[in-house]
């Protein structure tokens, strides 16, 4: 018996589960097209303070005149909402897509924080049994939906605010046209600088384009450089070491490194 | 996921979906040169899986809505945290019927403009003026719109 092979069935298939994929793949591309750069943030490692960073360079760039957004991709700790004062901001249903909700210093903000009731997780209505299977997909299928069906407009930057570990990474690359660049955020510690290291590997074998690198805490309980030391390993800039306490300067400068390096 | 008349060597087309209300799904593919129709059953798992990637097997019958998958899976969303773009303004959509609006009512607010606009579009595709709860059963019917 010859069996056809799946490649081999080439019919128009009313279903078209394929062509409903490229049709996603498509919103997407679309829904940034007004968008001039599009930076993750990213680290590898949680309590690093990414989302710090991402809101106050967002917040910067928009005090000299650029139009940022920030897309909370922290589906399960998302904090960028209530970091940009937008936490308690509902989002407007357009006829085609969901409008951001404007923050601190005008920068666009959607945010899983923004849709959960006070205190309860990230939760799917389905099978409690084998939810480890799709629940996956569920997340991966938030993160388009926040690409693609929010209407960010036209922005100079566009930051993505990526939760600790590298899989929200691989899946932003996936639904882009081109891999993202990535702003990688460490702490001083060694043990910070191992986990980051492997993020970043992992992104730059995606394809990622490295920006640099920021060094937050600084000057604090955590010793070490880091910072300088994956800027070395990897030869990418370290942008900005942010202390503490930092002032509205060192985030205008921040930004501005940001923005040149982009 | 395709299906192959072996006997016919001729890809199989997608029929018909049926959601009996339990989490499964049941589509039907017929091969277009001997009519032998097969079913696909698939498991609340499996037809979660499909559902979390956004895409409807035998294709959509109804175009996709703004945050469709969060709005629709999320459990436990913030009930005020849309603001339907119709509730801002005079809306020119069908009327609703007492029953049809009790019923609406019992959706949850998080995903309730969406329902709700998936009907007022099939009421306004097919000219019907008045939503009623008739007409909500035949949409839900005809577009699978399973849980709605």
């Amino acid at each position: 018996m010859r069996i056809r092979t799946y490649h081999e069935l080439t019919e128009p298939d009313r279903s078209g589960l394929a062509a409903q994929i490229m049709a996603q793949r498509r919103r997407v591309a679309q829904r940034l097209a007004g968008v001039e750069r599009l930076i993750a943030v990213m680290s590898g490692k949680g309590g690093v303070g990414k989302s710090y960073v991402t809101v106050h360079a967002a917040r910067a760039l928009a005090r000299v005149g650029r139009r940022g957004g920030v897309l909370d991709a922290d589906l399960n700790g998302p904090t960028a909402a209530r970091l940009l004062g937008a936490r308690d901001g509902r989002l407007a249903v357009l006829e085609d897509a969901i409008e951001p909700t404007v923050g601190s210093d005008g920068v666009r903000v959607v945010s899983m924080d923004q849709l959960l009731a006070d205190g309860r997780p990230l939760a799917f209505r389905g099978p409690e049994a084998e939810s480890f299977v799709w629940r996956g997909a569920a997340e991966a299928a938030a993160l388009r939906e926040f690409v693609a069906d929010v209407a960010w407009g036209a922005l100079d930057v566009l930051f993505v605010d990526l939760p600790p570990g590298l899989a929200r990474f691989q899946e932003l690359a996936e639904l882009l046209p081109v891999p993202p660049a990535v702003l990688t955020v460490t702490i001083p510690t060694p043990e910070s600088g191992d986990a980051v290291r492997r993020a970043l590997r992992a992104a730059l074998e995606r394809g990622a384009t490295p920006l640099g690198i920021v060094e937050n805490m600084v000057g604090g309980a955590f010793a070490g450089e880091a910072g300088d030391t994956l800027a070395r390993e990897f030869d990418t800039p370290l942008l900005a070491r942010v202390p503490w306490h930092p002032t509205p300067d060192v985030w205008r400068q921040l930004a501005e490194t940001i923005w040149n390096a982009v | 996921m395709k299906f192959l008349c072996v006997d016919c060597d001729r890809q199989m087309t997608f029929e018909e979906r049926q959601l009996p209300g339990d989490g499964t799904l049941a589509a039907a593919f017929r091969c277009p040169q001997c009519g032998r129709v097969v079913a696909m059953l698939t498991n609340p798992m499996e037809t979660q899986l499909v559902a979390s990637l956004g895409v409807q097997i035998g294709g959509r019958t109804i175009p996709a809505q703004p945050l469709e998958m969060v709005r629709g899976m999320v459990a436990g969303g913030k009930e005020d945290a849309f603001v339907e773009a119709g509730e801002r303004g005079a809306g020119s959509g069908p009327i609703w019927s007492r029953e049809a609006q009790e019923r609406l009512a019992r959706v949850p607010n998080f995903v309730r403009g969406m329902v709700k606009k998936i009907y007022a579009d099939y009421a306004r595709e097919h000219g019907i003026a008045e939503v009623t709860t008739a007409v909500m059963d035949a949409a839900r019917a005809e577009l699978g719109l399973e849980g709605m």
